[in-house]
């Protein structure tokens, strides 16, 4: 709790506070110049203060306005950094899902709400935590000139603000933690029956959770109610010590005008600026509640940007290495060796690989099968450089592939055409999700790769063709027809390499064989590696290679 | 809405006079003790200030303790309406016409690695209860605040007036100011400003998912930097979003500074105007001060009304929907084993794609039948319409013989029902999930259906056994244990017609091929139609049904299917491949 703390605070430039910590001591002078016109006005029944006194409150409004910006602009950017740290890390299991999983939702929800949430911690607790440092001080200053008896009361009592809150506040989280696991349990439960309610109704179950829906939002409203008890007292006791202590001060200071051992403008002085100096303390504690939220959030997202990447591979070329695939002259296809590869993934007892050896020669097109979890799709992450082998190593045309050296492995991916399984397409237009790996590609060359891909006539028939944007995460086709869209962004980079990963999931009849034909046409001429599914494909290979549990079971293509 | 509140009416009065109450005490505090300083200046008998001393002592006091009440009190009424508008939601829920996504499948949805539809029902679900939760915020943040401030100002004015009629005026006017045209110029310029942000974190949600969840395409493409380069300007058209709503805010506070300043200023020059002595012209600035302080939270209150307002009208549309409809003289429904029938059924979802198109098939009673096909080529929507959760665009489902509407809502979903894709584990024991579908199931009949559904390994392996507690959505149960779960309570069921969409699809295959072959070929049981992937076991089935496109393609025996070129021989030479 502390450590997020320090480090958000830490991530506000200090300039940013240094600013705030000027504004608020100068909004600080204000109030007492404010307070002090109105007391001269009042106690003189004389009019020459207030213009004076329009001045000073119009200077306190811009000081404040500027300090909200000040905070404002230094929440949005610190926001801001954390979300472009965010994007740019990989998912984890920080994200609540498995590593290289789809858990994508979670992050999406911490880069936007999560974060936004930090609004009430950056632009609400930060500055008031700086207005407590100097506002008081200077207000307790000017009371101490003006009334030294007043300024002691007041300077005995508030600390009893901090140390009362930090009690009462103790005690509150020993019992609200407690509570907590009760709260969450009859919260939760609303969200639970409404999820299942295809369920409870299959079964008849619905009138009667009607009912308990009501007695367990009645379980949670007492629950809930005994925790507020105690977590209101905070407030209660703060508020209380606030009041009394003006009372405290002004009910003496009374009895002195009343025997005329002190001036009503100082009385009236001591009044208006006694409330002023607890003020402060008492919003810090309620931004402090308020900012729980976000503070969650940033730990959340501490604990994303903090957990170690899940493969040594960057996932990522760094931007300094040039965007490849402008228009690319084929090159010579390469030759592939697997040599004694093994890939053990985190957690997982058996090897996913275990010392597979494999060579394709150069044009060659190799398909593997097997049982689901022999480790075919690993075997092409591998040499896709998306996964570093345990041990052993790929050896491209006799040049050993370093998964550690980024500029290595991106001209190696630059000379690879990629389909896999479950093909990503991007919130942008049919004709920018062809030309992934080719921005800026030609439209006649995008027509060709869809004609290549067999992907010609569903783009025709979208609204807007080429240029139809598709929804989040390529919503609005169905399997066949991404898988399509992946075949043509591989065929558009003209890699002299493509790896294919079948999908498992069933294509239907038309997909299936426009899929099979487009994969003859896309492979001709290059060394290609194939996870195959069905029989169908293993058609346009040279021959096939069978994993079972992690090692070559059988095929011609056993090295030594 | 106030359907749920009306019951708690006396509660919420309490709660707002509460508020009411230390508001006005606030600002009694702060009157009281103007008055004291600057009438005990006046040097008069100690007698004339002990009220006023009593009074500040009193004010004190209450301001804490009454704002403590209001609170708490506040806190209880609305979760009392929260109770009761959540029952009154789930009703409607209950009584809505077919419930929510059952059983759609579409191409793209499940397979193509992103489950958009699934994320959009969570959404929807996650927005569901927001809505209703965020409607609690309509009592306490936005009700009962500015309630409060109103009388309070109210009676900062007539605090006022007694000092001088004049500086009331003034008051009165810088109250309307900060408490009526400041809060109705911040909802309207922080609408435009909230839309914008909201459209920005829209499009960065969009590209950061992209990127997140494209990480391994963009790599292979060398398209990382570009995409990460347009979050990043996402990112950066929220921050200016964001920025101006800042700016925003901070404006309308320091407005709120000028007018609490300037109204305290024109409240002491009328009153010195007017020829008062100190103690009124004190009375009236200090007064000021407080009257306005008061109504600056309704600003903020009306931000949150605005915020709030679409989840109040979702929640009020919802409850206010009429309940699906139900035959005047429903048919009772037989019992056993019943026949089920398509004739023309054709589903077309919203966005113009048909799931099922002019489907005809006849099951007759006591039959099992497979049906096998492509994602999205329509199995788990003919699952859908046959049990009615589904209502095709045209054509007719029936059972026994007569249409479904022929039968009350609650027979048909008890004859027809079993294994759905929307099959939910609630929080809970193991046990009491299972006895959901047959809450007076003896002990012998749990655990025949748990043996059948490979549930009894899986218990006996727990070490609190039936009594293991799992999280809501089977949270602490692995894919597979979960699936077991469901099909042992879909089997415990035993309903005239069972549905069971992939049951088996988590296991392992030769798991998965023995419960198959167990409920294609153990005795009794109703009617029987199991959608499944895995072919291998199929051969105990009477019939398989094989789908393409929303169309049955082939029909007949397993052995008769494989012996002739089609689709199912592909389907079936594509498995021999993996095994």
């Amino acid at each position: 709790m502390r450590g997020v703390e320090r480090r958000l605070l830490a991530a506000v430039p200090r300039r940013v506070l240094v600013v705030l910590g000027g504004l608020a001591a100068a909004q600080a002078v204000l109030v007492v110049v404010q307070a002090e016109l109105l007391v001269r006005a009042v106690a003189g029944l004389v009019v020459w203060p207030l213009p004076w006194l329009a001045g000073a409150v119009a200077g306190r409004a811009v000081l404040g306005w500027v300090a909200a910006r000040v905070a404002g602009d230094a929440a949005a950017l610190v926001k801001r950094g954390l979300r472009e740290a965010l994007v740019a890390r990989p998912l984890c299991e920080q994200d609540g899902g498995q590593p290289g999983g789809r858990s994508g939702g979670a992050r999406v929800t911490l880069l936007t709400r999560g974060l936004d949430s930090l609004d009430a911690y950056l632009a609400g607790y930060v500055p008031q935590l700086v207005t407590v440092v100097v506002v008081p001080v200077v207000v307790w200053g000017r009371l101490v000139v003006a009334d030294w008896p007043s300024a002691l009361v007041v300077a005995v009592t508030v600390p009893l603000v901090p140390v009362f809150g930090a009690l009462v506040g103790m005690r509150t989280a020993a019992l609200t933690g407690r509570q907590w696991g009760l709260l969450e349990r009859l919260g939760g439960h609303f969200r639970d029956v409404v999820a299942g309610l295809g369920t409870l109704r299959a079964y008849g179950r619905t009138e009667h959770q009607s009912q308990v829906v009501r007695r367990l939002a009645g379980e949670h409203r007492r629950a809930t109610v005994a925790a507020l008890r105690v977590a209101f007292l905070s407030s209660l006791v703060l508020e209380l010590v606030c009041a009394l202590s003006v009372a405290l001060v002004a009910v003496p200071v009374g009895l002195r005008l009343l025997n005329g051992s002190m001036a009503l403008a100082t009385g009236l002085l001591v009044l208006v600026l006694t409330p002023e100096v607890y003020l402060p303390l008492r919003a810090l504690g309620m931004r402090f509640h308020a900012s729980a939220e976000g503070v969650a959030a940033a730990r959340a997202a501490f604990g994303v940007l903090d957990s170690p990447t899940p493969s040594p591979v960057p996932l990522f070329v760094p931007p300094s290495v040039p965007a490849t695939g402008q228009v690319r002259v084929a090159d010579r296809a390469p030759e592939i060796v697997v040599e004694d590869v093994t890939v053990r993934y985190p957690g997982r007892e058996r090897a996913a690989l275990h010392r597979v050896s494999l060579r394709i020669a150069p044009g060659e097109r190799v398909a593997v099968a097997g049982p689901s979890g022999a480790g075919k799709s690993t075997l092409l992450l591998v040499v896709a450089g998306l996964v570093a082998p345990s041990a052993g190593r790929v050896l491209v045309d006799g040049v050993e592939l370093d998964t550690g050296d980024a500029q290595q492995v991106a001209a190696w991916r630059a000379r690879l055409g990629w389909v896999p399984q479950h093909p990503h397409l991007f919130a942008a237009s049919v004709a920018d999700n062809i030309a992934l790996g080719a921005p800026g590609a030609d439209p006649r060359r995008v027509r060709r790769a869809a004609r290549a891909a067999v992907a010609e006539e569903f783009i025709a028939a979208l609204p807007e063709g080429y240029d139809t944007v598709l929804g989040e995460g390529g919503a609005g086709l169905s399997a066949g027809q991404r898988q399509r869209v992946a075949v043509a962004r591989a065929w558009l980079t003209d890699a002299p390499v493509m790896l294919w990963d079948e999908p498992t999931a069933r294509l239907d009849l038309g997909s299936e064989r426009a899929l099979v034909e487009a994969a003859g046409r896309l492979l001709a001429g290059r060394t290609a590696l194939l996870v195959a599914h069905r029989p169908a494909l293993l058609g346009v290979a040279d021959r096939v290679v069978r994993l079972r549990q992690g090692r070559v079971h059988s095929g011609e293509g056993v090295a030594a | 809405m106030w359907g749920a509140v009306r019951p708690y009416t006396g509660r919420l009065v309490l709660a707002a006079v509460a508020g009411t109450a230390a508001e006005v005490c606030g600002l009694g505090l702060v009157a009281a003790a103007a008055w004291l300083i600057a009438r005990a200046a006046q040097q008069p008998t100690m007698a004339a200030l002990s009220l006023a001393i009593v009074a500040v002592r009193g004010f004190a006091l209450g301001k804490g303790g009454l704002r403590y009440v209001e609170r708490l009190a506040g806190h209880d009424v609305a979760l009392r309406a929260l109770a009761e508008l959540r029952g009154r939601v789930f009703d409607a829920l209950a009584a809505s016409p077919a419930s929510s996504g059952t059983g759609r499948e579409r191409a793209g949805e499940r397979t193509g690695g992103r489950a958009g539809g699934r994320l959009r029902d969570g959404e929807a679900l996650t927005r569901l209860v927001a809505d209703v939760e965020a409607v609690q915020d309509l009592l306490l943040r936005c009700l009962l605040p500015t309630v409060a401030a109103a009388v309070c100002a109210a009676a900062g004015v007539a605090v006022t007036a007694w000092a001088s009629p004049r500086a009331a005026l003034v008051v009165a006017a810088g109250v309307l100011a900060a408490g009526l045209v400041l809060p109705l110029v911040a909802v309207a310029r922080g609408g435009r400003a909230a839309a914008r942000a909201a459209a920005a974190r829209q499009v960065l949600a969009v590209r950061g998912l992209d990127v997140v969840e494209g990480a391994a395409d963009l790599a292979m493409f060398g398209a990382t930097g570009r995409f990460v380069a347009a979050a990043d300007a996402a990112a950066a058209d929220l921050e200016r979003a964001e920025r101006s709503m800042a700016r925003l805010t901070g404006a309308v506070t320091a407005a709120g500074v000028v007018v609490q300043g300037m109204t305290a200023l024109a409240a002491a020059w009328a009153a010195i105007g007017a020829g008062g002595d100190q103690v009124r012209v004190a009375v009236a600035a200090l007064t000021a001060l407080v009257a306005v302080e008061a109504v600056l939270p309704v600003a903020a209150a009306a931000q949150r009304l605005r915020e709030v307002w679409p989840s109040y009208r979702r929640v009020t549309d919802l409850v206010a929907a009429p309940p699906a409809p139900s035959p005047a003289r429903p048919r009772p429904v037989p019992p056993g084993p019943l026949a089920v029938e398509l004739l023309g059924v054709s589903v077309v979802h919203p966005d113009s794609t048909a799931a099922l198109r002019r489907v005809d098939l006849r099951i007759e009673r006591g039959r099992r039948v497979a049906i096998v096909g492509a994602s999205g080529a329509g199995k788990s929507t003919l699952l859908a319409a046959a049990a009615g959760h589904l209502a095709p665009t045209s054509g007719t489902v029936r059972l026994a013989d007569h249409p479904l509407d022929a039968y009350a809502p609650a027979g048909l979903r008890a004859a027809v029902r079993g294994l759905t894709q929307d099959a939910h584990v609630f929080a809970g024991t193991l046990r009491a999930n299972l006895l959901l579908a047959r809450p007076d199931a003896t002990d012998a009949q749990l655990a025949t259906a748990a043996r059948r559904a490979r549930l009894t390994e899986v218990v006996q392996a727990l070490p609190e056994g039936w009594d293991t507690m799992v999280g809501a959505g089977g949270v602490g149960l692995s894919g597979g244990q979960r699936q077991r779960l469901l099909l042992a309570r879909a089997l415990l069921s035993d309903p005239p017609v069972l549905l069971l969409d992939e049951p088996v699809e988590a296991l392992d295959v030769a798991c998965a091929d023995e419960v198959v072959t167990d409920l294609l070929s153990a005795p009794g049981g109703g009617t029987l139609l199991l959608v499944t992937h895995r072919l291998a076991a199929l051969r105990h089935a009477d019939e398989v049904v094989v789908m393409d496109g929303g169309q049955i393609v082939q029909r007949g025996h397993h052995d008769e299917l494989c012996a002739r070129p089609g689709p199912y021989r592909d389907l079936w030479e594509a498995e021999l491949l993996t095994a």
